[in-house]
């Protein structure tokens, strides 16, 4: 009993915690959201760093529902920073546009619930209370500014699509289970290698179409421009990282888990996935003029990016995956930081063309974001770099040269956006007068950069997370 | 002599180190006041680190063994693991070139000092990284540090230009990124192909190149895509035709020690990239696709000549020349005798050296009339004898007189390239001659006949730092034209190697 409660440790501590808040917001007539949001860092921190704390452990829990490995103490160990971060980030921003409420912190602790239980899913029904339980905390956050039509918009328009996938994603599971006969992993995977039936790669297409649509791979990417331009700065901040991060693990898991026996059908569709997602994602970016936008579109391709070792498959395919992933987390969590610190006189930031002459009214933040745009260029000694040469090297050995190459060439595409923000920021005479940031907003950059320069520049060995990676991607196995 | 100390990191390092304290040091300013004063006094910092590194190559130079093949002054740290480690040293090919990258920095910080009004300090920071990154592509023995440096320098130079250039300078500097990205990415892919070979064919994957070169065998099939990777990436550097069209918009754009850079060394990094990994680890791929690279040689050396010509920008006529000059180093190269690539490595230090001389003598008639139009100048003789002088040397010596530096490196190529194929030299030959037209042409109409434009009654002869910047770069073209042997005992042991290694690959796979 009490062993498995500890491997549960984790997601019950987030649920009481964020039911608890929830009251303690609701106690008082005054707005306790600052006390709320202290106690939720605190509480997504210890979340993060449960695995440590508890001593690795593994093992499954109710009746196989889920499962605790390293791969899953990994995964939290990311969401968990990631919600944390920010939940930082966020605190000048909810504060400046009024939006200062209490619920903003519960919202993000049960997304993070709700994917922490998306990382140990060990049976069909677990996927789907996961992966329902993140999106219904991220509609609301969504349309968190309920007063602007804008972000109410994109909380809709997530709200519809985001239903969409689910119905797919309900419709792969059922057809799963009812070819297979069975919700677990692995009984569905011994089926798989028996021989799998057209029905259940049917299943799997629809679950992994589902799936992409969370992940906004192209062709299912239509929702994230709108959504991450309408919902608040700081949640467009969390969408871009955690969630995409899971999904992806989720992937990973299905892949080389229940579905390993037919490599060579899912092959396929992350392949289409990859080269769809690389390419839309670099090509629609161009005609942006919104740096939310944009941010859009390269997520979109960086997904793409990150499916290009999954499709070698195999450990080290996963492994790839998760370097790539977790550099794309941290570089996003950064760049978000940088454009939250930026206010013009009338409001926050969200041209690119409000960006020109950065370089000369604050230099410091120019240099920060410059690095963070040249890291997602992929360009050496920057951290981005390694993640592309980590993520292209599985593919390459399982012999998908071409597949690296176009990723490559649409890496090239992708450069001329990024390089534009760093045109804006260099090249350009200053347009408008920069409004001083707030010291709390301007501590926590510095904070960020302080974590995350070195990261950007020291060879990825440095980062003790690699053992970890590995670790953690050899558990699937 | 330096035995126990790491020479090449510390000469790489120490530019980017002291960049990195000028930007401490300029946030620490209180006030607006120290602010300026600090970016007063960058110059001054950038000159003294850069020297300090010229020196520090100096002697390297000196302490080198010419007489054997093996990489010297090499460090061997562990970095990434899994085969890619942090791997440093020179041999006869590359020490050149690291004294060609430090002799040309501190000439660059100098000719900068006047000719750049704003953001001095970030200009100085920018100049102190780009020379550690130089330097770092030469000295790297390891292909991701290689690359890692050859795709850094990008960052560098796209401020440069973008920040400092001209009125066009936001496209140019764009068209300068984007090109050699494409070409590079490419090489990236070819690397990890390389490296998931040598771990097929090794054991265990590296990218060590001591052990890529003497022990990878790569089949032809392979050897043909990742050569073309490869010169895909060298030859946008080079550049070679047809994908020179960034190098006059760059040229164009840049500042005028941006230009002596990017004509002096960066230029430098396709040919020596060539030298370096092409050659050596697909000699089959090399040979298999020589009358490719000759063709492509010959029509830019006679195309590019007559495109020169036709120029009304000085800076534009300059950087098609360096086309045409490039192209004989290619040729040089892909002939694969001795006289071919040694005189391919001679072109390259000695182009280095006149071009990077040539775009300083623009910066000097920009600095005081602020156009290059040809047709604005005449008559300047009148007004600035020393000026004059000074470009009719290096005029001549990009024409390839002999006496001058370009002379032997022209000469030796085509002597390399005749032995392979007597028209290619033919064509090469007829390029000389329209160097020589489109040369005098530049020279005529800027310097001779009468002063037609009254706004020029008024300029000024070089001054006392103009000369002393012109003034090494015309005794090392005379030097090295009349005593070619400097280069030569210093290259000659690796580029035998090198040749030996090329037959003996393509004996042994019996091609």
């Amino acid at each position: 009993m009490w062993e498995k409660l500890i491997l549960f440790f984790p997601e019950l501590l987030l649920a009481v915690s964020a039911s608890q808040l929830l009251l303690l917001g609701v106690s008082k007539k005054s707005n306790r959201a600052d006390l709320v949001r202290y106690i939720g860092i605190a509480v997504l921190l210890v979340f993060a760093f449960s695995g440590f704390l508890l001593g690795m452990p593994s093992g499954t829990a109710f009746s196989g529902a889920l499962v605790i490995d390293n791969y899953s103490h990994y995964i939290k160990l990311i969401i968990g920073l990631a919600g944390a971060a920010s939940l930082i980030f966020a605190k000048p921003y909810l504060q400046s546009e009024k939006l200062d409420k209490h619920e903003f912190t519960v919202l993000l602790l049960y997304a993070v619930l709700g994917m922490s239980i998306m990382a140990s899913a060990n049976n069909l029904l677990a996927i789907y209370i996961g992966v329902e339980m993140q999106a219904l905390a991220l509609y609301i956050m969504a349309a968190f500014n309920r007063d602007s039509l804008r972000s109410s918009e994109a909380g809709l328009k997530y709200f519809v699509l985001g239903a969409l996938s689910s119905g797919l994603l309900l419709y792969g599971l059922s057809m799963v289970y009812g070819f297979s006969g069975s919700l677990d992993f692995d009984r569905i995977g011994a089926v798989v290698e028996a021989g799998a039936s057209p029905g259940l790669i049917a299943g799997m297409v629809f679950m992994l179409c589902g799936l992409g649509f969370k992940i906004s791979a192209a062709p299912f990417h239509m929702w994230t421009p709108d959504v991450y331009e309408g919902s608040p700065t700081p949640v467009t901040g969390f969408f871009a990282g955690a969630p995409k991060f899971v999904a992806m693990c989720l992937i990973a898991r299905l892949c080389v888990g229940p579905f390993g026996g037919i490599e060579d059908q899912w092959q396929q569709v992350i392949i289409v996935f990859a080269v769809l997602s690389m390419f839309v994602g670099a090509i629609g970016a161009l005609a942006q003029t919104n740096i939310k936008r944009l941010m859009a579109y390269s997520s979109i391709a960086n997904m793409g990016y990150a499916l290009v070792p999954l499709s070698a498959g195999g450990a080290a395919g996963v492994k790839g995956m998760l370097i790539f992933m977790s550099i794309y987390v941290i570089t996003v969590i950064g760049i978000f930081a940088c454009i939250l610190q930026m206010r013009i006189r009338n409001g926050m930031v969200e041209q690119i063309s409000d960006l020109s002459g950065l370089s000369k009214s604050n230099k410091g933040l120019a240099i920060v974001l410059s690095m963070f745009m040249f890291s997602v260029m992929g360009i050496p000694p920057l951290l981005g770099f390694w993640g592309k040469l980590f993520a292209f090297l599985p593919a390459v050995e399982a012999g998908l040269v071409w597949l690296v190459v176009l990723a490559l060439i649409a890496s090239v595409i992708g450069a001329f956006y990024y390089l534009r923000i760093i045109k804006s920021m260099w090249f350009d005479e200053p347009a408008h007068e920069f409004v001083e940031a707030p010291a709390s907003l301007r501590w926590t950059t510095i904070v960020s950069a302080a974590l995350v320069l070195p990261l950007l520049i020291l060879p990825f060995t440095a980062i003790p997370a690699t053992g970890f990676i590995s670790q953690a991607a050899a558990s699937l196995f | 002599m330096f035995e126990n100390i790491p020479i090449l990191s510390l000469i790489t390092f120490f530019p980017a180190l002291a960049a990195v304290f000028l930007m401490i040091i300029a946030r620490t300013a209180k006030s607006d006041e120290a602010k300026e004063q600090i970016a007063k006094n960058s110059p001054f910092v950038a000159l003294l680190v850069s020297g300090v590194v010229f020196l520090l190559s100096l002697l390297l130079v000196l302490a080198f063994d010419g007489s054997t093949a093996d990489f010297q002054f090499t460090e061997d740290t562990a970095w990434l693991g899994g085969g890619i480690e942090y791997r440093m040293g020179v041999d006869g090919i590359s020490i050149l070139f690291v004294l060609l990258t430090t002799f040309l920095t501190p000439l660059c910080i100098l000719a900068s000092q006047t000719s750049i009004k704003d953001r001095m300090l970030e200009y100085m920071v920018a100049f102190l990284i780009l020379e550690t990154l130089m330097i770092g592509v030469f000295c790297s023995l390891d292909l991701i540090l290689f690359y890692l440096f050859f795709e850094a320098v990008l960052i560098p130079m796209y401020i440069i230009i973008g920040v400092w250039g001209g009125k066009n300078r936001v496209y140019a500097s764009y068209k300068f990124f984007l090109y050699t990205l494409l070409g590079s990415v490419l090489m990236l892919a070819a690397i990890i192909w390389i490296y998931v070979l040598s771990g097929q064919q090794l054991g265990a994957p590296t990218t060590d190149m001591a052990v890529l070169m003497r022990d990878l065998d790569i089949p032809l099939g392979a050897q043909t895509w990742l050569w073309l990777a490869f010169f895909a990436s060298f030859a946008v550097k080079m550049p070679m035709w047809p994908v020179h069209t960034w190098l006059p918009d760059a040229h164009v754009e840049a500042p005028t020690a941006g230009s002596v850079i990017l004509a002096g060394i960066l230029l430098k990094l396709g040919g020596y990239g060539l030298l370096r990994f092409s050659l050596p680890l697909f000699p089959d791929a090399s040979i298999k696709f020589m009358p490719l690279v000759f063709a492509m040689s010959v029509i830019a050396i006679i195309y590019t000549s007559l495109v020169a010509y036709r120029q009304h920008d000085m800076k534009k006529l300059i950087a098609y020349s360096s086309v045409a000059h490039m192209g004989f180093v290619t040729m040089g190269i892909f002939a694969m005798n001795v006289q071919g690539i040694q005189g391919a490595i001679f072109q390259m230090l000695s182009h280095g050296l006149i071009s990077g001389a040539l775009f300083f003598c623009v910066g000097v008639i920009y600095d005081r009339m602020h156009t290059r139009e040809i047709a604005f100048y005449g008559g300047l003789v009148k007004q600035m004898p020393v000026f004059a002088a000074f470009l009719l040397f290096f005029t001549m010596a990009n024409v390839g007189l002999p006496g001058t530096s370009g002379f032997v490196g022209e000469i030796l190529t085509m002597v390399g390239a005749y032995q392979v194929n007597p028209w290619v030299a033919a064509g090469a030959a007829l390029g000389m001659i329209l160097s020589a037209v489109y040369a005098l042409h530049l020279y005529r109409e800027v310097v001779f006949g009468e002063v037609t434009n009254p706004k020029l009654e008024t300029i000024t002869d070089m001054t006392r730092r103009e000369v002393f910047i012109l003034a090494p770069l015309a005794l090392f073209t005379l030097v090295l034209g009349v005593y070619p042997s400097l280069v030569t005992d210093i290259t000659a042991a690796s580029v035998d190697n090198l040749i030996a290694d090329i037959a003996a690959a393509t004996a042994a796979g019996g091609r």
